[in-house]
């Protein structure tokens, strides 16, 4: 295969009606993709947060300058943002706020990456087979995912954070719980339309089991819609998770989890304002860089609900 | 009109009102089985869930005989669905069991703390709609400028806000700073005596009463946190009004409004915002039931006397009875906000009935 080198002739290349291969197919669909999402400058701006934040997560330990957990109780209780050595201050313990800030980004990611690998496949499996095999099995899953869904997600996820007890882990499983019915929802109105498609039929007839066709060739085209609708969702899980840290029901202390750093620095908000100021910044910055990313993937992704 | 004319128009007529009585009660069937549903996961979660129940109240330091006293006196020794079906009666009758906290039977608490939720959602959604929806129809009247783009960014940041956070900054601001609003609570102390609530909404019931004064406090104190929620429905009315708006306006009929010379006042206003109203009403129903959930974390910061709060409260001592009572409460309120606004739907817009 023969790759033109000048700029020009590549463009033309990738946007090519007759490609020649199927590469090529799928580069020019990409770089469709890629130029419709990069027009939409907040959406970059989206992307660029969260790139940083996985860069930070990362390398935390490289770039903190202080011990997340352990302070200066000495010499360095409340220090204000600017202070020799502490950018953004120091907590009540003497903790560098900036260092605890760069940990606690890996317990945001965590959580975050955590709920989306348990409740986006719990919801592509419900609401393919629901949609796919109709029926009392379709009555029956949509039933359970509506009962899911007439909770109010913040109350259900603190009702079973009373029962299974504070900390990380069940928060995890708590909002997971209350995350999925959406994806279901949406996995199943996709699957709808394609089930009587004449794809479908064809693969049918060549005697693919219905278990084949639901993972090879009805789960592929519900991931667009299902991408989008986890990452606007990101935003929503990290201010549960961060709910469910000011109120004491998430990751517990030392752990330098946000919510939890908010929840601490409320006893001195009045005087020492950048004890509580400083995390919720950071949870406000990383929600609107995954909300603006799911709202250039969606006009990118799915043309249907663009400028909606 | 002619007698064929009105038979032809009555036999379609009935057949609705049919479909409708049809349609209501395959509703009332859903929400039926939802609420079943949503009462077995407060079952699961406070009986299933934790390894024991009886050491959860007793804590794990009591003597063996009282263990076994108490778990009989509860009935957890009886099958699972015995235990469901008695927690279920209890339910439905009212029953939520005792605050382990206040000592009082849980109906009896969130009675007493749910008008205080209610005012604070309600004035909320009408501060979210009243600047929601006209800033939804700017941004879908001049799509893409930058008026455009600062709605979008205002919804945005409303979608990404901590409200916890948001209502201690705004605390230090407003009450601590400029000293414009009251904290904390509902009514201030001076008042808490003179003052006797009728219905529990004490806006209305300052005002009917004549008490100004007592208005004006009321007012100081509800103003903030209203505000706060009215902030987090807004970004939703807003976005939802302008994708309503966008629909309708590429319709023909606003063409043929504007070709008959209409104002574009009154073709904006009257005629395309007239027909997004309807979905509009289901929005607005939502993200009032969306309130009552946010009014969980609003109410713990600034300590408004509504079932977030004693919700909250009740986590920290682990009341679980209290706890799930609210959730049930809460659920119940989703779920018949959800039904309402479903039928509201159906009511108000005559092109879904014949689906």
């Amino acid at each position: 295969m023969m790759v033109p080198t000048t700029p020009i002739s590549r463009r033309e290349w990738l946007l090519s009606d007759r490609p020649q291969s199927r590469m090529q197919a799928r580069l020019g669909r990409a770089y469709v993709t890629w130029r419709q999402f990069t027009a939409n400058r907040l959406a970059v701006v989206g992307l660029l947060i969260i790139v940083a934040l996985l860069l930070i997560a990362a390398f935390a330990n490289l770039i903190a300058t202080h011990n997340p957990v352990v302070g200066d109780l000495m010499n360095a209780r409340l220090l204000p943002p600017g202070s020799a050595g502490y950018l953004l201050g120091t907590d009540d313990q003497g903790r560098d706020i900036f260092s605890r800030l760069l940990y606690g980004s890996r317990l945001t990611l965590l959580v975050v990456v955590l709920v989306a690998i348990i409740s986006a496949p719990v919801g592509l499996i419900v609401g393919t087979v629901s949609g796919y095999a109709g029926g009392w099995v379709d009555a029956t899953l949509m039933r359970i995912t509506d009962i899911f869904l007439a909770f109010p997600k913040l109350v259900l996820a603190l009702a079973f954070v009373a029962a299974l007890g504070p900390g990380i882990q069940n928060a995890i499983i708590a909002i997971a719980i209350t995350s999925w019915p959406p994806y279901a929802r949406i996995a199943r109105a996709e699957t709808l339309t394609v089930r009587r498609s004449d794809y479908i039929s064809a693969v049918k007839l060549m005697g693919a089991s219905p278990l084949r066709i639901i993972v090879r060739h009805v789960m592929p085209l519900c991931m667009s819609s299902l991408i989008v609708r986890v990452t606007l969702d990101m935003a929503g899980i990290i201010l549960t998770a961060a709910g469910l840290g000011f109120l004491g029901l998430g990751a517990q202390p030392p752990l330098p989890e946000w919510g939890a750093m908010i929840a601490s620095g409320r006893r001195f908000i009045l005087d020492q304002w950048w004890v509580a100021a400083m995390p919720g910044i950071a949870i406000l910055v990383v929600s609107l860089g995954f909300n603006f990313l799911g709202d250039g993937l969606r006009d990118a992704l799915d043309p249907k609900e663009a400028g909606q | 009109m002619s007698i064929v004319e009105t038979r032809q128009e009555v036999r379609p007529r009935k057949g609705r009102a049919l479909s409708f009585a049809k349609a209501l009660g395959r509703f009332l069937f859903a929400a039926a089985t939802t609420y079943l549903g949503l009462l077995a996961v407060t079952f699961f979660i406070g009986r299933v869930v934790p390894i024991d129940p009886v050491l959860a109240i007793l804590g794990d330091r009591a003597p063996s005989h009282v263990v076994e006293r108490v778990r009989r006196e509860m009935g957890f020794d009886l099958p699972l669905y015995e235990q469901f079906y008695i927690y279920l009666k209890g339910i439905l009758s009212g029953d939520f069991g005792t605050s382990v906290l206040t000592t009082n039977p849980v109906m009896v608490d969130i009675r007493r703390v749910f008008p205080a939720t209610l005012e604070l959602a309600t004035v909320g959604t009408i501060i979210g709609s009243v600047i929601g929806v006209p800033l939804g129809v700017l941004a879908a009247v001049r799509r893409g400028s930058i008026a455009d783009q600062i709605v979008r960014v205002i919804g945005l940041v409303g979608y990404s806000v901590p409200i916890f956070w948001l209502a201690l900054i705004s605390l230090v601001i407003f009450y601590a700073q400029l000293r414009w609003v009251a904290f904390p609570g509902r009514i201030d102390i001076v008042y808490e005596y003179s003052f006797t609530p009728v219905t529990g909404f004490y806006l209305l019931d300052s005002a009917w009463q004549g008490q100004w004064d007592v208005f004006y406090d009321v007012f100081r104190h509800i103003i903030l946190p209203a505000s706060l929620l009215g902030y987090f429905s807004l970004a939703y009315i807003s976005r939802m009004t302008r994708s309503f708006m966008l629909n309708e306006l590429s319709q023909e009929y606003v063409v043929a409004a504007r070709a008959k010379g209409l104002s574009e006042t009154r073709v904006i206003w009257g005629h395309a915002l007239r027909n997004a109203a309807v979905p509009l009403v289901t929005v607005i129903a939502l993200s009032y039931a969306g309130l009552l959930e946010g009014s969980v974390l609003t109410e713990t910061v600034f300590s408004w006397p509504g079932i977030g709060l004693y919700i909250t409260n009740s986590l920290q001592s682990a009341d679980m009875n209290a706890v799930l009572g609210g959730t049930i409460v809460i659920g119940t309120v989703f779920v018949g906000i959800n039904l309402i606004s479903d039928l509201l739907y159906r009511i108000l817009d005559p092109r879904t009935r014949n689906r």
